[in-house]
């Protein structure tokens, strides 16, 4: 089921254009990662699918609404976003930056509720941290500050979740343990987008991938269809070859 | 599961109680000395629409608790706004002055006293000074960038309080020398000496109008400390928030500022001191701020009213107090900010 839709976007920033025709479908339960190389309007995509920058045109529709015609509020139950795991400003715990995620089902003077600490908390406890609860965000590792960000997005309760480069500068065991967390939540019924900088992890936990070019070149399909040799060696303009282990993962590498 | 509510409601009960100590202890304080059971009882006598107009009651009602009152809405105030900005601005080294509201205000009250106005035109053109210059800032940085820019926002407040700064430098070379120089000297130093009850009472509803948002807002204010698209995508108008968060805390700012004249470091320092007993988190942050600072400048206005043969300019004890301990508190605590 189609969850999230985009249909012929341009995006860009005010008269400024980044990237047009863009047509991209989300279903639940699966994991969509978006690909390309720096420069190429990723995150402009990202933004003007999450709702934070506006469509130049064309229209994303979310659950079959218009993401233009919905409030802040609304979009923010139906879509999560999990920013790169970042030190805030104040040195929150971690329960007081999940139990943020909340804010979309409080009144405009509300305050999170028992039931509110309770969903932040059932949240840490699905993805293992919720002996954290109590620690301070700025002094866990970066896989468990990325985990916590993660958590927030879970307390949103929201079907669709963004992630950006949720492995960006996390260790080998700390990219495992959120590559595998995006699987498990995909398996329990949500639809993950999440931009990556890495090929290999597309084809580890993917289901479809949309890839973005220079000159608004965009591809969407089923992993091993679009990512082919030819295809990364154009996008990222370096020689690169795609093999397939014996035990049937894929390695990219330079040719 | 463990939440705290405990140690927060034994913090602001505590807070609480410190404020009305300090206030019965420093109305004690003075060249005309009242003992603190004399206190008591003039003020139960007046609550019960009794009592006499003798020395004490003139001193107590006319003179030392308006000062006193004064001194904790300026507090509360200062602070208040203080807090609200450093959530806003995602920064805990911003201060009501970030924007230019408190120059903005001298500016509009030295004006006044340069024209020969009388006290509460000066306190309203204080006060328009202060909005002004908070719109033009605002304008200012709408123009430069389209949404909101913080970095390009606190660079056009620095910009437009240096126009203010200059102008007050203007106004100081026009004024008379022996009249209205010292006067206006004065007054940007800070002083609550001239305070009387009519002067709270104007004062406070404005105060509080510009609070309450702060208060009522204070979860959501506390998710924009995320930065813009987080609190965005966490459900928040931003745009509206902020202009409402600005709009309130400059005028909480601008009131006091028309009464008490420009103060520094309170809006500074006492949002971190709050941050240290009740943690980051606005929504109890801001209270205690409210309290601290309440308590804070009654204190320090006690000590500017007795502890010299003259008025200690306010603005120069908060500085005297505030450098050190803000450098204490830099150098002490890792729950400042992240380290």
């Amino acid at each position: 089921m189609t969850v999230l839709a985009a249909h012929h976007l341009t995006i860009g920033y005010g008269d400024k254009m980044v990237a047009s025709d863009l047509s991209l479908g989300c279903a639940a339960g699966t994991v969509t990662c978006l690909l390309g190389p720096n420069g190429v309007g990723k995150t402009t995509l990202f933004k003007t699918l999450l709702g934070l920058l506006p469509a130049l045109d064309g229209n994303v529709a979310v659950g079959g609404d218009d993401l233009a015609t919905l409030t802040r509020r609304e979009i923010a139950r139906r879509i999560a976003y999990v920013p790169q795991a970042h030190l805030t400003e104040f040195a929150y715990t971690v329960i007081d930056l999940v139990v943020m995620g909340r804010t979309a089902y409080l009144g405009a003077f509300g305050k999170p509720r028992p039931i509110d600490y309770d969903k932040a908390l059932a949240a840490l406890d699905m993805l293992g941290i919720a002996d954290l609860a109590e620690r301070e965000i700025t002094r866990i590792s970066g896989g468990q500050r990325q985990l916590a960000f993660i958590a927030r997005a879970l307390a949103q309760e929201s079907r669709i979740i963004f992630m950006d480069e949720p492995t960006a500068s996390l260790d080998l065991g700390n990219r495992v343990r959120v590559l595998r967390t995006v699987r498990t939540l995909a398996q329990e019924g949500l639809a993950i987008v999440l931009s990556t900088h890495e090929p290999e992890h597309a084809f580890e936990i993917a289901d479809r991938v949309a890839v973005l070019g220079h000159g608004s070149r965009f591809v969407t399909g089923e992993v091993q269809a679009v990512l082919t040799a030819d295809v990364l060696s154009g996008l990222y303009g370096v020689p690169l070859c795609v093999e397939r282990t014996p035990s049937g993962r894929h390695v990219v590498g330079s040719t | 599961m463990k939440r705290p509510p405990l140690r927060t409601a034994t913090v602001f009960g505590a807070l609480t109680l410190a404020v009305a100590v300090l206030m019965l202890i420093a109305a004690t304080i003075g060249p005309y000395r009242v003992p603190p059971l004399t206190v008591l009882k003039a003020l139960g006598e007046r609550l019960a629409g009794a009592g006499g107009h003798g020395a004490v009651e003139t001193v107590l009602f006319n003179i030392r608790l308006p000062r006193i009152v004064a001194a904790a809405l300026v507090g509360a105030a200062l602070a208040a706004a203080g807090a609200a900005y450093q959530s806003l601005f995602r920064n805990p080294l911003v201060s009501p002055d970030i924007l230019g509201v408190s120059t903005g205000a001298g500016l509009g009250a030295v004006t006044g006293i340069l024209l020969g106005m009388p006290v509460m035109m000066i306190q309203l053109f204080g006060f328009a000074g202060g909005l002004a210059i908070v719109s033009m800032v605002m304008a200012l940085s709408r123009a430069l960038r389209s949404s909101g820019d913080i970095l390009v926002l606190v660079l056009a407040g620095i910009v437009v309080g240096a126009l203010a700064g200059a102008g007050i430098s203007l106004v100081k070379v026009l004024a008379d020398p022996y009249d209205q120089l010292p006067a206006i000297t004065f007054w940007l130093l800070g002083s609550l000496a001239g305070v009387k009850a009519g002067d709270v009472m104007a004062t406070l509803p404005a105060v509080a109008v510009g609070v309450a948002p702060l208060i009522l807002l204070r979860w959501r204010i506390g998710v924009l400390s995320l930065g813009d698209d987080e609190a965005r995508a966490l459900g928040i108008e931003v745009a509206r928030l902020r202009v409402i968060v600005i709009a309130g805390a400059t005028l909480a700012t601008a009131s006091v500022v028309a009464i008490s004249g420009v103060i520094g470091w309170v809006g500074l320092m006492v949002p971190h001191m709050a941050r240290l007993m009740v943690g980051p988190r606005f929504d109890r942050q801001l209270p205690a701020a409210i309290l601290i600072g309440a308590a804070f400048m009654i204190v320090v206005d006690t000590l500017a009213r007795s502890a010299a043969a003259i008025e200690i300019p306010l603005g120069v004890l908060t500085a005297i107090i505030g450098g050190p301990m803000f450098v204490w508190l830099l150098a002490h605590s890792r729950r400042i900010a992240a380290p």
